[in-house]
């Protein structure tokens, strides 16, 4: 497993696939590459969603809004993909404090020591095409 | 006797599964007219009877529209390509028993047929189908892929219940102890909870041997109206009720420990008007180990949380446990073709109802099995199908 910790921490060599830019997630994406975690915010409903729509799911409303989350959570649920990948990672639900659950990676750990209810925050790193996207590190 | 109301009156008079695992030397269309005729041989039937024709996503070019032509289809008045992934199939009995019983088709034939272990497919690598899914523009970072989502469903069912590997292991074994019988099952090997234990990790909390096999196959049904089943040779396999939804991330609420089938299964007992201690068979999606344990507490086997216990010790090998499941052995061990195992999941049932099983793991004088499936990622989106058969008497 030191192996597998070694090659996650540096990250140099294997880059993350990059989301697919869109007229919908534009603001999302940009945030992302200022270090801003964005999540929609429905004025009519008054409930967070994510991923972020312009039409909010819960209610119909299209009277949303971008809003900063503060980056802060804690994990789900996990999995550590070791097989059948490149570069193995670990991969997990984050709960917001916004109440709302993202799928994402988490990083700047030992996988072994990953657990389910860890308080974790947000980190960015960059992807292929030079777009930043949101991980999740132990607090 | 007869089980079925006016709204609800078709039969399953036809069911084929292909007998190869790789076929390299066929192409897909190849795959789907060879179970399409099997399926038909089965019934009694000809292609020039079809009427209504049925695929899903693994139909090659556009859809029924590409292998109407080329299964050379003449008489259609009635087409559905719905698809949800695995489960596909399961619903596409459902929409061929509403749509025989409101008159829009009298012989209604389900195909699916796939080369994935030929095209070197596997289940760690994302779907290229995923790919212009509106939540793909946000989650392709992560690569998420079944191995990974349904890892993740398992390792939450296992924080917030105590479920255990050795339970899931369990689920697998049943599996292998049905395949051994199966000779055209991919893995023929009975396994212990030990050998999936030491099998290798391969998404955590799932080992190799928790994951189905990948298999180049099809299978086809042959959906009827009762008048048509009424002049066959085959005993009468009729539908009593269906239910089908789908599940996903809820606009972020996501709860992992639960499938669509917590929803769909009540309108299928409901209208076949049984309750899940009258099931003895059920065919269950079993891409995953976990995939079964979670459906078998959305279907009522047992309450939420209490799979672990329901499977452990073997109480789902035939005529060992409290209730049989895939006693074909499975996606797990006899075949999962196209990565979609929805198909399978209902050949064997009717097998189960017409007596026609494996003599060792028949179980006797069945009057109602169940089938149900999940289609996409469970731990993601998926599409949950649920249907209730039954044997004329």
């Amino acid at each position: 497993m030191s192996q597998v910790n070694q090659k996650n921490s540096e990250h140099s060599e294997h880059r993350l696939p990059s989301p697919i830019a869109n007229p919908e997630n534009k603001p999302f994406l940009d945030a992302a590459q200022i270090g801003g975690l964005l999540v929609k915010h429905c004025n009519t409903c008054n409930q967070a969603h994510y991923y972020p729509r312009t039409i909010c799911p819960h209610c119909g409303s299209d009277d949303t809004t971008w809003v900063k989350s503060a980056g802060l959570g804690e994990i789900y649920s996990y999995t550590v993909m070791r097989r059948g990948v490149e570069v193995p990672f670990a991969m997990a639900y984050v709960k917001l404090q916004e109440g709302i659950s993202m799928l994402t990676h988490l990083t700047n750990c030992d996988f072994d020591s990953i657990r389910v209810g860890q308080k974790v925050r947000v980190v960015f790193q960059e992807t292929q095409d030079g777009q930043k996207t949101h991980l999740f590190e132990p607090v | 006797m007869s089980f079925t109301t006016n709204k609800y009156d078709a039969c399953i008079a036809g069911i084929y599964e292909h007998p190869l695992r790789v076929a390299p030397n066929h192409t897909v269309a190849q795959l789907h007219a060879e179970v399409a005729r099997g399926a038909l041989q089965d019934a009694g039937l000809t292609l020039d009877d079809v009427d209504g024709y049925f695929c899903a996503g693994d139909a090659p070019g556009m859809g029924p529209v590409s292998m109407a032509d080329y299964l050379g289809l003449k008489k259609l008045t009635y087409l559905d390509s719905t698809d949800t992934g695995g489960s596909s199939y399961l619903t596409h009995v459902n929409h061929a028993a509403r749509a025989i019983a409101t008159g829009q088709c009298k012989v209604a034939l389900i195909t699916l047929a796939g080369r994935p272990k030929s095209e070197g497919s596997s289940g760690t690598q994302v779907r290229s189908q995923w790919a212009s899914a509106p939540d793909f523009a946000f989650e392709k970072p992560y690569s998420p892929a079944p191995l990974n989502t349904y890892a993740m469903c398992a390792m939450r069912h296992m924080y917030e219940f105590g479920t255990t590997s050795e339970q899931l292991a369990w689920i697998k074994v049943a599996a292998s102890h049905h395949a051994q019988h199966n000779p055209n099952a991919a893995l023929k090997d009975v396994l212990t909870v030990d050998d999936v234990l030491n099998s290798p990790m391969i998404a955590d909390p799932l080992h190799r041997a928790d994951c189905c096999v990948v298999t180049d196959s099809g299978g086809a049904l042959v959906v009827v109206h009762p008048d048509i089943a009424k002049t066959l040779e085959k005993p009468v396999v009729t539908m009593m009720g269906a239910g089908e939804t789908t599940k996903g991330q809820m606009g972020g609420k996501v709860d992992l420990t639960y499938s669509g089938l917590k929803w769909a299964a009540p309108l299928a007992f409901k209208e076949a008007k049984l309750t899940p201690e009258q099931i003895r068979y059920a065919s269950i999606y079993d891409s995953f180990t976990i995939t079964v344990l979670i459906q078998l507490e959305d279907l009522g086997f047992c309450k939420k949380g209490e799979g672990g216990k329901f499977v452990e010790g073997g109480q789902l090998i035939s005529g060992k446990g409290k209730l049989a499941f895939n006693t074909d052995g499975g996606g797990l061990c006899n075949n999962h073709p196209a990565n979609r195992g929805g198909m399978t999941k209902v050949i064997e049932a009717v097998r189960q109802l017409r007596g026609e099983a494996h003599p060792a793991v028949q179980v006797p004088n069945l009057e109602f099995a169940l089938a149900s499936g999940i289609g996409g990622a469970l731990g993601t989106r998926h599409g949950a199908s649920v249907l209730i058969m039954g044997r004329l008497q």
